[in-house]
């Protein structure tokens, strides 16, 4: 073991080594570290804001969401009420043309009770001619006009 | 050097504590002297690690990051958040200086991990005679590095607070003084108190790394002379006995020893930044 030459070439080499490192090494490598960081930081916080912002829309959509719920409940009440009122008024008009219909039938029975009546009364008239006509064309016999009248009276 | 097996456990572990080099050293220190296999391995991992980190600075972007970026930038954050736990002021190089320390002696120490005998058997068979693969069990690696750091404790010191201050850091305490004629009296003790703890700094800081993966090193070589005798070995029950014991004593170190390859690249780049620091900060 002795101290020779190799010491002074050991220098240099560690001298270039150091020089080396700390001009192509050290900050290529640092730098990129540094930014990397940077960008989690920057990445963490937008991922922060991002959250609240997240927060702050569930919030908006909560209330947007109530108010559309409420609007919905209201359209439906307005639609049922719309229903009901038309229901309603389907009944009254039902109503009106069932009454329309029952008296239109009353008249006409009434018309056709009076036409039967007329009718009858005609029969009755000719009936009474026919036996008129029959009392007529016998003669006059009381006892057989009283049964004829009294089959007259029957007969009306 | 012979060039056939080693024979005994005491020529195997200094066949392998032996440095591929130019030539023979003379005496401890001598500057003619280069240690091929430390410079050509610590150069390959350099080139691994500067590599490997241009790659993913090249591809890094700050989207979804790959596997290897992941890996990457959990090492560039490691070590960022050690340096910011006990610097606090702005320094371009500090931060790159610590990840290029702990990542550059990691390599080193990792290559202990590697069977000992992996490489230079390899290299015996391209004709290579010597070869240590760990760059960090060299005195000369360990001692480059924090010699570095050592002067760039004395270069941002003097920066920082100025000569002036640099020096009077240095002479002007412990022991401090309203009196000016005790105050120059004072100054050889305060410089011989200082100026200890201040050159034991690079000193503490080589020879820790070195001792401990020198040490890490002896062990595996230790327990990889226990079969040193081919086929030989599996004709008795205690040769048989030292493969199971090598085999299971082995994988336990290495096991230990994957702690302290990390816990070493870790201690030399959290003293070099609290060194660095210190020297940038007023007291």
């Amino acid at each position: 073991m002795n101290i020779n030459l190799t010491l002074i070439v050991q220098m240099l080499v560690f001298i270039v080594l150091i020089w080396f490192t700390m001009k192509f090494v050290w900050p290529m490598i640092l730098g990129p570290m540094e930014e990397r960081s940077r960008k989690i930081a920057a990445g963490l916080e937008a991922a922060e804001k991002g959250k609240q912002e997240l927060a702050q829309a569930n919030e908006r959509a909560e209330v947007v969401l109530r108010e559309a719920r409420e609007r919905a409940a209201h359209i439906i009440d307005q639609a049922q009420h719309r229903a009901n009122d038309m229901v309603e008024e389907a009944k009254g008009a039902a109503t009106a043309e069932g009454a329309r219909l029952l008296a239109s039938a009353k008249e006409q029975i009434g018309l056709e009770a009076a036409h039967a009546r007329d009718s009858l009364r005609r029969d009755v008239a000719q009936i009474a001619v026919s036996a008129a006509s029959k009392i007529l064309q016998r003669e006059i016999d009381p006892r057989t006009h009283s049964d004829l009248i009294d089959q007259l009276a029957a007969q009306i | 050097m012979a060039a056939e097996e080693p024979s005994s456990a005491n020529e195997y572990i200094l066949h392998h504590l032996t440095f591929l080099s130019n030539k023979e050293p003379k005496g401890i220190v001598d500057f003619s002297v280069i240690h091929l296999d430390t410079v050509f391995f610590s150069s390959v991992l350099a080139l691994l690690f500067g590599g490997a980190f241009y790659f993913a600075a090249r591809t890094a972007n700050a989207g979804v990051p790959g596997k290897f970026q992941n890996f990457v930038e959990l090492l560039v954050e490691f070590v960022d958040t050690q340096v910011k736990d006990s610097f606090h002021g702005t320094n371009k190089l500090l931060a790159p200086l610590a990840l290029t320390i702990f990542c550059w002696v990691f390599l080193f120490n990792a290559m202990d991990i590697l069977p000992v005998d992996l490489l230079p058997a390899l290299a015996h068979g391209a004709g290579v005679e010597h070869l240590k693969v760990v760059p960090s069990t060299d005195l000369n690696t360990t001692f480059a590095m924090s010699l570095t750091v050592f002067v760039l404790i004395i270069y941002y010191s003097i920066k920082v607070k100025g000569l002036g201050g640099f020096l009077a850091e240095l002479t002007m305490q412990p022991f401090t003084t309203k009196n000016p004629v005790v105050k120059i009296l004072l100054i050889p003790v305060n410089l011989l108190l200082e100026i200890v703890p201040f050159l034991a700094r690079p000193i503490s800081l080589s020879l820790r790394l070195y001792g401990n993966l020198f040490a890490g090193e002896m062990i595996f070589l230790l327990l990889a002379a226990l079969t040193l005798h081919g086929a030989s070995q599996l004709s008795s029950a205690g040769g048989w006995a030292l493969l199971v014991a090598q085999f299971a004593l082995a994988f336990l170190w290495a096991v230990f020893h994957l702690l302290v390859i990390t816990l070493q690249a870790f201690i030399f780049m959290v003293l070099t930044i609290v060194y660095l620091s210190m020297a940038q900060e007023h007291h």
